[in-house]
Parts: C-alpha cells; sequence; structure tokens
C-alpha cells in the first residue's frame, strides 16, 4: 500500500517540478550565454498567467482541437506513473512496461498532430508532417535502445531494469554505450531540442514541435507547455535511471527516500548541463539531416543489441 | 557625384541612331524623346551599363520618366524624357533590365501611367483594397485623403501540379518583425516558387515629402528605414546640397563617413548575430547583441540618439567630435574589430554552422548581375558595386574604401563578406578620424531655383541608395524619389531561395536581411 502511495506521490513530485525543471534547463543556456535569464519561477508564472486567459479558438476549429491538449496532458502524466524517478520498485511499473511507455508518448504526438492539422492552416499541417516523419525514426530508435537494457534485465518492466542495472553485477557491458547513445539521440530529437528542433525560436517556417502548437492558446497552451516540460523531464528521468541508477531508493523509508530524491537532482542538473552546453555551441542542423541522425540511433542500438549477443550472454 | 556616364550614354545613345541631348542642369541628365527611350534603353543594356531605378514625376504639362545607371568608375548617368500632355503610356524597360519591373508597377499604381510591353501589371504597393483610379502621387490627390475601402484582389501566381501545395506565410509573422506577405508553392519541403507581396507598411513617404522644406523633408528621409538612417540621410542631404548649389565643410563630410560607417558596423554584426541565432547557434547571436549595444550606447552618448538619426542634415552635421570623443569612437571601433575578429576564427572552426551556411541561398554571377543585386549580396556573388568608390562623393573620393567581392553567392559568401566589410570600415574610421582637420560643420542652407534638383547614390551598409529631389517655388520639394537597396534585393531573394527547402528560408532571408520599410516606402 505504502508503495502504492509512493508510487502516486513520485509522479507528482515529477509533474510538479517539470516546469522548474525546464527552467533550470533554459537559466544554465542563459548563464553560458553571458545572460541572467529569467527567474526561476518563470515557467510557473507562465502557466498560471496561460491558465487565467480565454483560449481563442480558430473558426475551423472542431472538438478534436479542444480535445487534444487535455489528451496530451493526462497521456504524458500517465507515462510518468510507470517510470520510477527516486523508487523502485513501482508497482504501477509492473503493470505497464516501457512498450507502454513508448505507446503513451505516441498517443500524446498522435494528438499533437492531430489538434495541428484540425486548424487546417499551413504551419499546423507543416509541422505535423516534419513531427511524423521524425517520430517514424526515433520510435523505433527508442524501443531497441531500450531492448538492449531489457534483454540484460530480461524484462521490459522498467523497476525490474533498473533494479537490475543497480544491482551492477552484469560485469563490463559495451552494449550499455552503445544504448545510451541511442538514447541520448532519440532523446534531443523527442524533446524537441537543438540540434533538432529549436524551442526558442519564433520563425514560424523552420518550427517542428511549436508549428503544431501555434493556433493554441489559453489552458490549452499551458497544459501542452506543462506536458511538453514534463516529457523532457521524463526522458532525463529515464536515460538517468536506466544507465546511472546509482542512488535510487529501493525501500520506502525517510532516509534512503531523501538519497534517492538527492541523487536524482544531482544526476538530472549534470545530464541538463550537458544539454545546455551542447544546445549553446550546436547550431540546428538541416531537417533533412535528421534522419541520417535517427538511423545512426537506430544503428547504434541494434550494434548495442549484436554486442549484447556476442559478448555478453553467459551460454 | 560622379556624372561622367551622361557624356557617354549621350555617345552611345547618338551613334545608335536616336537623339539624346545633354543638359547640364541640376543635375545634368540626357534628354531624350519618348520614341528613343526603348533604343536609349537597349543601348545602355548593350553597353552593359547597371540599372539603378526608374521613376516618374508630374510636370506643368504631362508627365515625365526618369531613370539612372551606373558602370563601375564611370559613374553615373540621368535618363529623362517627356510625355506629352494626355500621353499616358510609355516604353517598358522590363525586356532589358529585369529589376525596372517592380519600379514600374509601383508608377502604375501611383501615378497611372501604364509601361506598354510590361508583362505583369497587378499593383505592387498599391493596396488591393484602394479604390480604382486613385493615383496617390499625381498633383491633384492631396495628401491628406482618406482613402475608401473598396474590395479588392490580388491574384498571386498559381500552380496546380500534382504534390504541390502553398504556403502563406505573414503579413503578420510570429516575431517581432516588419509585415510582408510570402507565398510558397513547395512540393513537400522543397520550394518551385516564392513570390513576395509587399507593401504593408507603405506610409506615403514619397507624398509625403512634396510640400516640405529642406530640413522637415531631411527628418523624414531620416526615418524611411531606421537601420539606415545615416545613410539615407546623407543621401538626401547630398541632393538637395546639389539642388541648392551648396558644398558641406571638409570636418563634417568627414563626421558624416565616421557615422555612416559606424552605421555600418553596428548593422553588419546584428545581423551576424541574428543569422547564426536563425538557425539556433546561440553563442554568436548574444555575443553580437553585447558588441551592438556599445556601439549604439557610445552612439547615445555622443551623438544623442543611439541610430545617429538626424546627425546629418542640409548642409553639415549636427554633432561635432571632441578630442576626447574621437578618443573613445576610435579605441571602441579598433576594440569591437578585434573582438569581431575572434569571432569569426571562432564561426569558422564551427563546423555545425557551416555546415547550414554552405550552399544555402544561392544566387549565381549572372542573375545577380542582370538584376544588377546590391550591397553585400551583390559582392558576395561577385558583383562589383560600391557607391563610395563609383560615385565618389566626398570624402570617399579622397579615402576611397578596399572593395572586397567573393564568389559562392551563398549564405556563407554573404556572412564572409559582412565580416570583411567590418573590418574594412573600422580602417575607414581610423584613417577618417585622423586626418579630421578643424573647422565649421554646417554651411549656410541656400534656397535652390525653381526646378533645381539633385541626385545622388549613398552606399548603406545595405547597399547603393540612389535619390532624386526636385525643388519647387519656395524652396519647397516637388518631388522626391528614394530607391533603397531592397527594392532590388527583394528579387534577388526569390530567386535565392529557389529549390530549397522550406526550413532554410528565415535563414537566406536573415542574410539578405532586405528593408521592408525602405521597400514600401
Amino acid at each position: 500500500m505504502n508503495l502504492w502511495i509512493c508510487n502516486i506521490l513520485e509522479s507528482i513530485f515529477l509533474i510538479g517540478l517539470a516546469p522548474l525543471g525546464g527552467m533550470a534547463l533554459k537559466k544554465m543556456k542563459a548563464r553560458l550565454q553571458n545572460r541572467r535569464g529569467p527567474g526561476f519561477f518563470q515557467s510557473y508564472r507562465d502557466i498560471a498567467k496561460l491558465f487565467s486567459k480565454e483560449p481563442i479558438l480558430p473558426n475551423q476549429a472542431s472538438w478534436i482541437f479542444r480535445l487534444a491538449p487535455y489528451v496530451i496532458f493526462i497521456v504524458t502524466a500517465l507515462a510518468v506513473l510507470i517510470v520510477p524517478v527516486v523508487l523502485i520498485p513501482l508497482p504501477l511499473s509492473a503493470a505497464a512496461d516501457v512498450i507502454t511507455l513508448v505507446g503513451l508518448l505516441s498517443i500524446a504526438r498522435f494528438f499533437t498532430a492531430l489538434g495541428a492539422m484540425d486548424t487546417g492552416t499551413a504551419f499546423g499541417g507543416m509541422g505535423s508532417s516534419r513531427e511524423m516523419t521524425l517520430s517514424a525514426l526515433a520510435e523505433p530508435a527508442m524501443l531497441m535502445g531500450v531492448f538492449v537494457l531489457s534483454m540484460a534485465a530480461q524484462s521490459t518492466d522498467l523497476s525490474t531494469m533498473v533494479a537490475v542495472m543497480l544491482k551492477g553485477n552484469l560485469g563490463l557491458q559495451p552494449s550499455l554505450v552503445f544504448a545510451l547513445a541511442a538514447m541520448l539521440i532519440v532523446a534531443t530529437a523527442e524533446t524537441g531540442r537543438i540540434p533538432v528542433d529549436n524551442p526558442a525560436t519564433h520563425l514560424e517556417l523552420t518550427m517542428v514541435h511549436e508549428a503544431m502548437i501555434l493556433e493554441y492558446s489559453g489552458r490549452y497552451l499551458a497544459l501542452i507547455e506543462w506536458a511538453n516540460q514534463i516529457k523532457l523531464l521524463l526522458f532525463a528521468t529515464l536515460i538517468i535511471n536506466l544507465f546511472f541508477p546509482w542512488g535510487i531508493a529501493i525501500e520506502v523509508s525517510g532516509a534512503s527516500l531523501l538519497v534517492g530524491v538527492m541523487a536524482w537532482i544531482l544526476k538530472l542538473l549534470t545530464l541538463f548541463g550537458l544539454l545546455a552546453l551542447m544546445e549553446t555551441t550546436m547550431a540546428k542542423m538541416r531537417i533533412f539531416r535528421v534522419p541520417e541522425v535517427l538511423g545512426l540511433a537506430f544503428l547504434l542500438a541494434i550494434l548495442g543489441m549484436l554486442t549484447h549477443y556476442i559478448l555478453e550472454v553467459s551460454v | 557625384m560622379n556624372f561622367d556616364l551622361n557624356e557617354h550614354l549621350a555617345r552611345l545613345i547618338n551613334d545608335a541612331g536616336g537623339k539624346a541631348e545633354e543638359v547640364a542642369g541640376r543635375p545634368p541628365c540626357l534628354r531624350v524623346s519618348s520614341t528613343d527611350w526603348d533604343l536609349s534603353v537597349r543601348v545602355a543594356v548593350k553597353a552593359d551599363l547597371r540599372f539603378l531605378a526608374v521613376w516618374a514625376s508630374q510636370e506643368k504639362t504631362g508627365f515625365s520618366i526618369h531613370a539612372a545607371f551606373s558602370q563601375k568608375e564611370k559613374g553615373y548617368a540621368l535618363m529623362t524624357m517627356q510625355l506629352d500632355a494626355g500621353q499616358d503610356e510609355f516604353p517598358s524597360m522590363v525586356p532589358y533590365y529585369v529589376s525596372s519591373a517592380r519600379m514600374e508597377r509601383v508608377i502604375h499604381d501611383m501615378f497611372g501611367l501604364i509601361p506598354v510591353g510590361h508583362p505583369d501589371l497587378r499593383n505592387w504597393i498599391k493596396h488591393e483594397h484602394w479604390p480604382d483610379k486613385t493615383y496617390p502621387l499625381r498633383k491633384d490627390f492631396p495628401v491628406a485623403t482618406v482613402m475608401p475601402r473598396q474590395e479588392g484582389f490580388y491574384p498571386f501566381i498559381e500552380m496546380d501540379g500534382e504534390g504541390t501545395h502553398e504556403i502563406p506565410v505573414g503579413p503578420v509573422h510570429a516575431g517581432i518583425i516588419e509585415p510582408g506577405h510570402f507565398r510558397f508553392i513547395a512540393v513537400g519541403e522543397r520550394i518551385l516558387n516564392l513570390e513576395e507581396r509587399l507593401g504593408y507598411v507603405h506610409k506615403g513617404i514619397e507624398k509625403s515629402m512634396e510640400e516640405r522644406d529642406v530640413f522637415s523633408a531631411s527628418r523624414l528621409a531620416a526615418r524611411i528605414s531606421g537601420d539606415a538612417t545615416v545613410a539615407h540621410s546623407w543621401a538626401f542631404c547630398l541632393a538637395a546640397e546639389q539642388a541648392a548649389g551648396i558644398g558641406v565643410p571638409p570636418r563634417a563630410t568627414i563626421l558624416r563617413a565616421v557615422l555612416c560607417e559606424r552605421e555600418r558596423i553596428a548593422n553588419h554584426i546584428g545581423d551576424i548575430g541574428a543569422i547564426c541565432n536563425d538557425v539556433a547557434w546561440s553563442f554568436m547571436h548574444v555575443q553580437c547583441q553585447i558588441l551592438r549595444e556599445n556601439l549604439a550606447r557610445l552612439h547615445g552618448s555622443l551623438f544623442g540618439h543611439r541610430l545617429m538619426m538626424d546627425c546629418v542634415t542640409p548642409g553639415g552635421v549636427t554633432c561635432n567630435l571632441d578630442a576626447e570623443g574621437i578618443k573613445s569612437l576610435l579605441e571602441q571601433t579598433q576594440e569591437v574589430a578585434r573582438e569581431m575578429n575572434k569571432l569569426f576564427q571562432i564561426y569558422e572552426d564551427q563546423t555545425s554552422i557551416r555546415e547550414r551556411v554552405i550552399g544555402s541561398g544561392t544566387v549565381d554571377f549572372e542573375n545577380a548581375r542582370d538584376m544588377g543585386l546590391l550591397g553585400y549580396v551583390g559582392r558576395s556573388t561577385e558583383c562589383d558595386i560600391d557607391a563610395r568608390r563609383d560615385a565618389a562623393y566626398a570624402p570617399y573620393d579622397k579615402i576611397p574604401p578596399a572593395v572586397k567581392t567573393c564568389r559562392g553567392g551563398d549564405v556563407s559568401a554573404r556572412l564572409w563578406i559582412r565580416f570583411e566589410e567590418i573590418q574594412e570600415s573600422a580602417n575607414l574610421i581610423d584613417k577618417l578620424l585622423t586626418e579630421i582637420p578643424q573647422g565649421p560643420i554646417q554651411e549656410a542652407w541656400q534656397i535652390p531655383k525653381e526646378g533645381d534638383g539633385g541626385f545622388s547614390a549613398v552606399e548603406s551598409w545595405r547597399g547603393e541608395i540612389a535619390t532624386w529631389i526636385r525643388f519647387g517655388a519656395n524652396g519647397k520639394i516637388d518631388r522626391s524619389y528614394v530607391r533603397d537597396p531592397s527594392m532590388i534585393n527583394w528579387m534577388g531573394l526569390e530567386l535565392a531561395v529557389r529549390e530549397t527547402v522550406v526550413p532554410d528560408f528565415p535563414l537566406s532571408n536573415k542574410s539578405f536581411n532586405c528593408s521592408y520599410s525602405g521597400h514600401d516606402l
């Protein structure tokens, strides 16, 4: 019972912290560029502002346009429930495994694209077509990357995978390096970061994700923005806990949970620091280069899997 | 101003069987009859003269059409023809000079004169919702007219091939930029055609210039395009001074050039950053913003305006520099030039940005030459055009700039040229300020005779600005025409993005950075 409560509390913790996480990344970028950046709680203020504003709907919008933001938010929040953040084993991650996670995220994407196309504007269609092209390549790469770990752990349940990784009695595992590289590339693409997409752009014609949500306003936009910040934190947590699970709590006790939270924050900040550094020093790539890079991610994941079979499976 | 080309062109026209009469007025020009116009233009294009502009003016009876040409060191030529009273047709130049197309459309919009042989007489600056038969630049059109709305229609170029789709962008954009409409016809992400629809910032500057005195008009000229305010007011003042026949004190001409070069540096730096920001390389953007801000702040403290607006006035300049000011200006210019050199090294080593800019938005030499693309856009594809050298106005007649050109014509080439021009401008400022003589900075204004005018070409940071003014009675302006370099370079952009992908458009657009305001007037 305790575990169930913890599971839900943990998810609320991540969802509530998501805007702060996004802002921490923004602050790091600003610092790297000699800027001060907005205040740490600016994203909360933005979300509060958007919630209190009247949403403006395009004339052509149908119920799909209004439904999509709720679906996106709920589905992303559900995805959070099955990802271990500071504690294993999670009862809900036994109920839904990593394949469900990928599925949930693709439902969110599907509805984003649907909502964008619903208005019939050129930008919505353009953004949707780009997003779908990219995700068709990112999704298999992500699944493959996760499967490398699943095979080592002999499970697709995230809690079990993290637990196996935590025990660390697998010996030297070169396959994990491949999987990590693949996951990092996929995560950049999935969360719409540079060099794949620019979350800060105002240029309609280059946008991918932003083009899809151009017509949203008010509470609808707030939900989508928030869901997007959750997604960023979700991917970061997934990578941290799958590849560097040290410090995660394995029992419900005050001390170990505290260590778990501290370790999570520390690792998260490190990962965001690296991301900020990359985003500051790199330019966005040409859109037709992105499929090549995602192809590379897939290839890396396959290599990880082969390495696993050749080197790591004890006969 | 160097008008040597007048004589050359007159000889060519006369050799070809036409009749061109040289008029040594203010400004000196060639008068041809309306039957010889077509022949004269054909002679000009054969002699490889570069076309600058074509514009119209209303006379006591009927209208006049004017055109300007140039050819490197030979300078500039003005050609004029008077239409008979009641005649509202003139031969189009489009078959010879493609970049005259939009200018003739403007004449058609504003004067109701018909360029015969023009392939495309849709509205250009005239809004489709304006009533028919309104010709704002005619003298019988009062400047304070409130135009009623009359539903109209602007037919865009259509394409109905399988898989093609249209992407309308603007006129209001997601970012804070000027308004302009772009209509893409694309297959997937590939652009088959881009059609620009401009005119959304038409402010009626040409009409509003009329009946102003020279000082009020020069303030308006400074506001044609705020980012090139020094160059625009300089161009206006040169033309006005030509009409009045007054000279400018040497100290004032040097100060004008210093302001203009500073403006060039500031804008190039800002744009280099903005181009990098368009491909999400924020490092360069922020560095450039810091440098540009420093420049603007010094301008604010030395000249009282961050953009140096209204510093150049007819007869001289309004702001003087003491020894302290000269020193801080020199030091900062050198410092900024050094910083930009460092940033250039970083830019050159950054593969992710190089990969984006090389090969993006290419214009080849033949097209650039035929259109007469100006400024860094032209110079990045071997079109060696620089009004500072060609028009040789003071002080560039004594201290000429080293004009650089390069090959490529892509975003990378345009960036390179701009990095180079920052260094060259810093050199020029160094030379100008060390040679600056003491003396007055303002010459008394004299009211020009009715009918006298002037023509000037000034190299703004964006390219050559051409200005033509004619004074009426009591020193009031009778007609003023300005051709911002954007008028021509906007056409180059349409060409540059053909066959590239849609998401690369903002990058190409930014690397051209044409002015909407300067184009729409």
